[in-house]
């Protein structure tokens, strides 16, 4: 069994179910004979053909309607912005109509469309090509937001993204999209949505994290092992529906809990797990919780990006700090 | 210096303000159908008569805010009437002409303006759009809707219509772009009444007419006196055939005026002349048909009062139908959001359920 990178489990999902599945289209800007400025599309258009692999005009704006269009007349329409911070065009297709055409048909219509987008910073990229900004879909009613973090985890999720009846906003973190490999068994098998995984048991101190900050929250972990401390690590991969009891059936065992999120912090989805600490598991908590995020500031140019991005450090001393109450 | 491309924009009418056949030219073979014309005719003074109905329900504290069609009812009739039922209907907020002729209930369109989701619930064609509020929005759902069928090879013609002010907008550029670029079968009929809310035609844009965007997406393009049911109609027909027969999309310009203010929460007073108004009746599409129906001997004034008369019970018994419908349960705004409910949803929804069984 081949071992692959996220981004090769990317398109590992999508030829499996562009060949199971007739209805499933993906499009987007050089997504064709390019395969993807990432290569995420790679060999797709050899395979399914310029009809199932299409090379759109160049306009967010079109890409993210065309989704909604042919989406209600039976269509499962992949589309891809190239970067997350050129899907600011698209917003009104998402909102207004992708999230929302179940609901004003009474059902009649609905969007079963996938918006796939490279997130995140750490890529030393040009100016708008690092946002990190999950959290302006995650208060948009109707949708999920996804992103997954390991190899496994982006071929099962984007599998059942897919097949999701509802638009799902899959954000892929591309500083890790070639960071490691592991065995992706090519099986169609599906991972469930809106569900958390624990990454790692432990007893002391809960951190919950998404996207490509998994990587340095583990590393963390292990540092703070290290320390005598043990923490247990959450990925939410399904950021939007929040499978809180997840996260608080861990903080009931560590009474302690640190955020962890590339994004801003103000109204970040920090907030929003905070806020329901607070609301549901106040008097398990023996510390504040902790939030290491992005500053709420831009995200610099690459030159200063890195210490823009929570840091291993900057989540070891989060945790100690709840451990010191 | 030479010229690498040039092009002309056609202005076709067929009526003139008074009903008469235009001189000099040849007028379509539907010109001489007067039964078809006719049945059109009869749905455009139906829809004439659910407008006015629809107003004054407003007025009445019965209706919320209603999108007027008034003035529009050629163009619509002639757009809805030209399409086949598999074909896909992508309108903005006013065109019930349109939509009536393709199965969606008036009820359906006072529920909507009446504050109630199932509005959108069309009777039929279940794979329409529903109503689009975002401007030009609904032009790339067609496309997009033009693209699926293409794909799975299906002889089926998307049709979205636009205002003059929507025309400005990048989606109904990135529609017809993507529509030249792809060959989609898809028609785009732009309704220039002239008003974009109080924004008059001549502050959208620079062109000399709106019908030559589509030169740039690559398209066919036409301009037609949108009061004019014959030049509506038949290129409507010629539009929708060449799109269904793979020869890619068209942009129709359907000139004509909104004789209404923009909705009933508009007052149009405060904007434009009166003056202007009045010459606009002189030319609005159902006087002009009317007159030639009665030349040709299938209408006069004794049938027009029956008809309006049917009109009348058949919109009061939509009007019934909604004033007796009861609103949707509290829990219906969340058992559309998805497709099923998620677990922190479904608190929210226990919670307000809850909520309403104490009496709050």
């Amino acid at each position: 069994m081949a071992q692959i990178t996220l981004i090769e489990a990317v398109t590992q999902a999508l030829a499996w179910e562009m060949a199971h599945d007739p209805s499933v289209v993906v499009l987007g800007e050089d997504v064709g004979v390019n395969g993807g400025v990432f290569r995420a599309t790679q060999g797709l258009q050899q395979k399914f053909g310029p009809e199932r692999v299409i090379d759109t005009p160049l306009d967010e704006t079109t890409i993210a309607g065309l989704t909604v269009g042919m989406a209600t007349q039976g269509m499962k329409p992949v589309a891809e912005a190239q970067f997350e911070g050129f899907i600011y065009p698209m917003m009104e297709h998402i909102a207004c109509h992708a999230a929302r055409m179940r609901n004003r048909t009474r059902g009649r219509l609905h969007v079963a469309a996938v918006y796939r987008a490279p997130w995140g910073g750490g890529i030393r990229a040009p100016e708008h090509h690092s946002e990190a900004n999950e959290h302006l879909f995650t208060n948009i009613p109707g949708l999920r937001v996804v992103m997954p973090s390991s190899p496994a985890r982006a071929y099962g999720l984007l599998l059942a993204a897919i097949r999701d009846p509802d638009p799902v906003m899959f954000f892929e973190p591309k500083r890790i999209y070639r960071q490691y490999k592991e065995e992706v068994p090519d099986d169609g098998e599906a991972l469930p949505l809106d569900v958390c995984f624990v990454l790692r048991d432990g007893q002391d101190v809960t951190l919950v994290t998404w996207g490509a900050q998994v990587k340095e929250t583990l590393e963390a972990a292990d540092a703070l092992a290290k320390e005598g401390i043990s923490a247990e690590v959450i990925d939410l991969a399904t950021v939007k529906p929040l499978d809180f009891d997840t996260i608080a059936e861990s903080v009931a065992k560590t009474h302690r809990c640190v955020i962890v999120h590339e994004a801003p912090r103000t109204a970040g989805f920090g907030a929003e797990i905070a806020a329901r600490l607070a609301e549901h598991s106040m008097f398990d908590l023996y510390a504040p919780v902790e939030r290491v995020t992005g500053y709420d500031t831009h995200i610099p140019l690459f030159r200063l990006e890195m210490k823009y991005l929570p840091s291993v450090q900057r989540i070891v001393e989060a945790a100690r700090r709840t451990l010191a109450v | 210096m030479s010229t690498c491309a040039s092009f002309q924009i056609e202005h076709l009418q067929f009526l003139d303000a008074e009903g008469k056949l235009c001189a000099g030219v040849t007028a379509p073979a539907l010109a001489k159908d007067h039964a078809q014309l006719l049945a059109l005719y009869k749905q455009m003074l139906f829809v004439r008569v659910f407008d006015a109905k629809s107003v004054a329900l407003q007025r009445t504290g019965k209706l919320g805010t209603y999108a007027s069609s008034l003035g529009h009812e050629a163009v619509h009739v002639g757009v809805g009437s030209a399409m086949r039922p598999e074909d896909c209907f992508a309108p903005s907020y006013r065109e019930y002409g349109a939509q009536f002729c393709r199965g969606v209930r008036p009820r359906e369109v006072l529920m909507y303006w009446g504050g109630d989701e199932r509005g959108n619930d069309y009777s039929g064609p279940r794979h329409d759009f529903a109503w689009c509020v975002p401007i030009a929005t609904q032009c790339l759902h067609a496309a997009g809707a033009a693209l699926a069928y293409k794909l799975r090879g299906e002889p089926r013609v998307a049709v979205c219509c636009v205002g003059d002010g929507g025309s400005s907008k990048a989606d109904f550029y990135g529609a017809i772009n993507v529509t030249g670029a792809m060959q989609l079968p898809l028609v785009a009929v732009i309704i220039n009444n002239q008003w974009a809310i109080s924004v008059p035609r001549k502050s959208q844009t620079g062109a000399k007419t709106l019908a030559q965007k589509g030169i740039a997406a690559g398209l066919e393009t036409v301009q037609v006196d949108g009061n004019d049911l014959l030049a509506v109609r038949s290129t409507m027909d010629t539009a929708i055939a060449r799109a269904r027969g793979g020869g890619g999309g068209t942009v129709i310009e359907a000139v004509t005026y909104r004789l209404s203010d923009h909705t009933t929460a508009d007052d149009a007073r405060r904007y434009r002349d009166d003056a202007e108004v009045k010459a606009a009746w002189a030319r609005e599409p159902m006087k002009r048909m009317r007159a030639y129906l009665i030349a040709a001997k299938v209408w006069d004034d004794a049938k027009e009062e029956a008809w309006k008369t049917e009109c009348a019970a058949r919109v009061d018994v939509e009007v019934n139908a909604y004033l007796e419908s009861k609103p949707q349960p509290v829990t219906a705004m969340f058992d559309y959001t998805y497709a099923d409910l998620p677990v922190d949803l479904a608190q929210q929804r226990a919670q307000v359920l809850a909520a309403e069984h104490d009496g709050h």
